[in-house]
């Protein structure tokens, strides 16, 4: 079945299936391949982009429930300004160690600020925990939301 | 400053991680196909509104009516959903903390950049080829209840009691109850969770006849 998806303000046609994880079609179909698959049951949060500006888990976000909504994913996540103050943050910081969560982090970061303009650390617990990082660099993720937060301030 | 991994419940994401590799391993390794398990039997059967017109006191077979819906009440398909410490949801059937660490907040359905959206749709969501989740649970609306409503912990009487309350029920009349517990479509989704979990006792229609026939009675609580 043939689907129109807005990605990153493009329109794509895609031939899948109703069921195929918008993660597959984002990789394997328009071939962007920035969203990275982690776990497969949205229990890591690699695979996080947007969905009409709200955070989603796009592994287990079939291409018939994604509609009309716009998607966004960490290729154009700079173009908004709160990707972009996340995007300066992370490279100010030396966030990314290992790298392969961090596409996912970052769009759980820069929903999380785009919400809450002076997050806490436990607002920033609330909201990154289903963002799992293998290498630990959590310290290093919430001091980078903080001053992403507080140029926006 | 406390870690974000210190709000990950370590043990369960080792024995998580433990359990994605033993099922990679499996797939790869057997090429076995599995054999689909005969359904168990309930153990725990709704019974009927008649099975307590036997009782000759009224108050006593309404205390019986509420016990018995109580089954659905008490399932972990229900009070998964009705936490009452904090804004937590529980999962499984053993209730433990939902993973990943989700606050619903006082909406109900997330905050701050994190909704419960982010992984639950309008309808649960089969997930084919996964081995560790069959399914992901979803509803429309998907969403904890109020903190009022809040059941873990609490007797049957103390649930009864605040069902009862409209206080703390949402502004409900029994006659609302009563609707609510026979017709609401999250209420019904625990009887259709989705692939990898056991459904509340009965059905819906029979857990709302005893609502109905405990409200006919008098509405008593059990102690």
């Amino acid at each position: 079945m043939v689907y129109s998806v807005n990605v990153n303000g493009v329109r794509h046609e895609v031939d899948v299936d109703p069921d195929t994880p918008l993660l597959w079609v984002l990789r394997d179909v328009i071939g962007l391949t920035g969203t990275k698959f982690g776990c497969g049951v949205a229990m890591c949060g690699a695979c996080t982009v947007h969905l009409n500006g709200l955070a989603v888990r796009s592994c287990i976000t079939q291409i018939q429930d994604v509609g009309s909504a716009e998607v966004m994913t960490v290729e154009s996540i700079g173009e908004t300004a709160e990707g972009r103050r996340v995007q300066k943050a992370w490279l100010e910081l030396d966030v990314v160690q290992c790298g392969y969560c961090q596409s996912g982090q970052i769009m759980s970061a820069a929903a999380l600020i785009a919400t809450n303009s002076k997050p806490s650390d436990e607002d920033i617990d609330a909201v990154m925990a289903g963002n799992i990082c293998r290498c630990g660099t959590y310290p290093r993720i919430r001091a980078a939301i903080k001053r992403a937060a507080a140029e926006g301030i | 400053m406390r870690s974000l991994l210190a709000r990950f419940p370590r043990a369960g994401f080792a024995s998580l991680a433990a359990g994605v590799l033993s099922a990679a391993l499996l797939s790869f390794g057997s090429g076995a196909v599995d054999k689909p398990a005969a359904p168990a039997p309930d153990p725990r059967p709704l019974q009927g509104v008649a099975s307590f017109q036997s009782v000759s006191d009224k108050a006593e077979r309404s205390r019986a009516l509420f016990t018995e819906a109580a089954k659905v009440i008490t399932d972990p398909r229900c009070m998964n959903c009705h936490p009452s410490a904090n804004r937590v949801p529980t999962q499984g059937d053993d209730m433990h903390p939902h993973v990943p660490f989700i606050n619903a907040g006082d909406s109900g359905i997330g905050s701050g950049g994190l909704s419960c959206g982010a992984c639950h749709r309008a309808d649960n969501t089969t997930l084919a080829g996964a081995r560790l989740i069959k399914s992901i649970p979803g509803a429309n609306p998907w969403l904890l209840a109020p903190h009022s409503m809040g059941w873990q912990g609490l007797t049957l009487g103390e649930i009864c009691g605040q069902l009862k309350d409209p206080g703390r029920n949402g502004g409900r009349t029994l006659s609302d109850i009563r609707r609510h517990m026979s017709e609401d479509h999250l209420v019904g989704w625990a009887w259709h969770p989705g692939e990898g979990r056991r459904p509340a006792p009965g059905t819906q229609q029979a857990f709302g006849a005893l609502i109905s026939a405990w409200i006919e009675t008098g509405a008593e609580c059990p102690s």
